[in-house]
């Protein structure tokens, strides 16, 4: 193997966040427990920040003897990814900012900004694998950080559920998935993507092994994007989880799936589309179905949120299932305004509290419109944002992938996508109702200034997204065209 | 193909594996008693992909089926200590691991 394949500088972001994170934990350990979380975070978000320059910065290619990708999407996905990191370690501040005076209360200790460091790091290294290795690799980190995320609190027993929960059910997954990596490698000989391509195009009939290989892929992937029928663990986890966690899961690790979902179908197996085209639209009607219908008895805010991400996951499967460069652009999109109005529905959970005890009823939630305007008014926006309502950035999320699967002809999975839109308006217009039409319950604490932060500013994007929309247009676009050509 | 491999062929790797797989499956949904056998099961579903990748790697004579082993046994490891780590706080909070006493939350 040549030295000059080594090509190490197009992994100098991931580098660096990696190194940076074990001299945070270092110097999280070097403290007392009471005082290394805030310094830990700002460090954590400067990290972030920094690693954000570096991708921008770094050169297109191809490292590590062709196990390592960089291209426009994925830096596309990494900066989707690094965004979405950011914002949860802002709610996650910001949530623990509260428990500070009182009675003795339900902290996070410093590790949690650490933590998502290094599944942020998994999520990137996903998002530029371009070797079954590396997948699995940048998916294990990804997912083991997040199992222990979940199960962060320990003296409370709904994380530990949720936790365990999410370990059996995500190492099951991992399991499969890498089954079927051993079941492609032994029909192609080989683990790089253009190997595999390579392979899938020489053959006349795609060999058994192969498609089941495949299948297990696609399954073990879309365990992560908690579709139907893979979606059980979601809702315990979502509800268990600490708040900033639970926006961490509905974020980055989703955009990571999708990025290895997109390149992995549109590249070595994008010329069998019409083998896995019926199932990937099979999986999205069943998750848009089932999200919007089960989400209608939830009390559970945090559960709400859990339907309501395996219902986004189901449009933005949509433009997978088009099989086109606008299918790509379109559900780039999607996850742009899906991370918008996501993060800040978390910021808003967050800051439900009440005598330091968290509170998740969407019931707490009467009256807020009166006790607290900002809040109610952001919360709406998102709401409102989620069912698709015009200028807002769902709607234009929304838009797109439908757009882009009236194109190639798939009608159905258009009219069945506009019917669930419009069943999912009930519940999420629902909070808006409880929030303005019921009388105040007692009032929330007091809570830290990054929510508002977070909140506010995803309010500012998710109701001017019309404005960023060309810039991210053009960016999803060049992603699209470095994926598909 | 290496001349261990050639000698009896894939075939019985393969079954072996399958046999594997499906066991550390069952022994997950079947299994209503303890989590540690959970945990057992997917031990042997990753060995499985591991024999898989062991076996192929010899009959394409290409070593990175066997790097890619060696990944994975590093994984196992860690997935195997976090999953004990979470026993352990479930099980200070609920004083069992009875997979049946898993259902504080439902819906």
């Amino acid at each position: 193997m040549p030295l000059n394949d080594i090509n190490w500088s197009l992994s100098i972001p991931e580098i660096a966040l990696a190194f940076s994170g074990l001299v945070i934990l270092a110097a999280g350990v070097s403290q007392k427990k009471e005082t290394a979380f805030f310094p830990c975070s700002m460090l954590t978000l400067a990290s972030f920040l920094g690693c954000i320059f570096l991708v921008i910065n770094a050169p297109d290619g191809s490292a590590f003897s062709g196990t390592f990708v960089n291209d426009s999407f994925s830096k596309a996905m990494k900066l989707l990814i690094l965004a979405s990191a950011i914002l949860s370690v802002l709610v996650a501040v910001g949530y623990r900012g509260l428990s500070r005076t009182g009675e003795r209360k339900r902290t996070l200790p410093f590790e949690t900004p650490v933590l998502i460091l290094f599944s942020t790091l998994g999520a990137m290294v996903m998002a530029s694998s371009s070797n079954l290795m590396t997948l699995f690799v940048g998916l294990e980190l990804s997912s083991l950080s997040i199992y222990i995320l979940c199960a962060l609190e320990r003296e409370n027993i709904l994380s530990s559920e949720a936790g365990m929960k999410y370990f059996i059910l995500g190492s099951l997954a991992s399991g499969l998935l890498l089954y079927g990596m051993s079941l492609v490698y032994g029909y192609a000989g080989t683990m790089n993507y253009s190997g595999l391509m390579k392979t899938v195009d020489a053959v006349e009939v795609v060999p058994t092994g192969l498609t089941i290989g495949v299948i297990f892929i696609i399954a073990g992937l879309c365990f992560k994007l908690s579709v139907v029928p893979f979606h059980m663990w979601t809702p315990d986890a979502y509800q268990g989880a600490p708040t900033p966690v639970t926006a961490y899961m509905a974020g980055a690790p989703k955009f990571a799936a999708f990025a290895l979902f997109l390149r992995i179908m549109t590249g070595p197996f994008g010329l069998v589309a019409q083998h896995w085209q019926l199932l990937i639209e099979v999986v999205a009607v069943c998750s848009m179905l089932y999200g919007s219908l089960a989400a209608i008895p939830q009390q559970n805010i945090k559960r709400l949120m859990a339907y309501s991400s395996i219902g986004h996951m189901g449009y933005a499967l949509i433009g997978l299932a088009a099989d086109s460069a606008e299918g790509v652009r379109a559900t780039l999109v999607y996850l742009a305004a899906y991370l918008v109005m996501n993060a800040g529905v978390f910021g808003v959970i967050a800051t439900m509290r009440r005598r330091g005890t968290e509170m998740t009823s969407i019931s707490d939630l009467a009256g807020l419109g009166k006790r607290n305007p900002l809040m109610a008014g952001l919360m709406a926006i998102f709401m409102f944002s989620m069912v698709g309502v015009p200028p807002l950035a769902g709607f234009f999320g929304k838009f797109m992938v439908f757009a882009a699967a009236w194109q190639v002809g798939l009608y159905t999975l258009v009219a069945i996508g506009v019917v669930s839109s419009i069943v999912g308006a009930y519940y999420y217009l629902n909070v808006v109702r409880v929030m303005y039409f019921e009388a105040p319950a007692e009032k929330f604490d007091r809570y830290a200034p990054a929510l508002t932060l977070v909140s506010g500013s995803m309010g500012l994007a998710t109701l001017f997204f019309l404005l960023v929309l060309s810039p991210i247009m053009s960016i999803a676009q060049q992603a699209a065209q470095a994926l598909v050509g | 193909m290496t001349p261990a491999i050639a000698s009896v062929g894939l075939t019985p790797y393969l079954v072996v594996s399958a046999a594997l797989l499906v066991l550390g499956v069952f022994g997950i949904f079947l299994n209503r008693k303890n989590v540690i056998i959970i945990l057992m099961s997917m031990e042997l579903i990753l060995l499985s992909a591991n024999l898989n990748f062991v076996a192929f790697s010899s009959a394409h004579n290409d070593l990175s089926g066997q790097i890619m082993v060696l990944f994975v046994l590093t994984i196992a490891a860690a997935e195997a200590a976090i999953g004990l780590a979470i026993v352990t706080t479930y099980f200070r909070n609920r004083g069992s691991i009875q997979v049946e006493d898993v259902t504080m939350m439902k819906g």
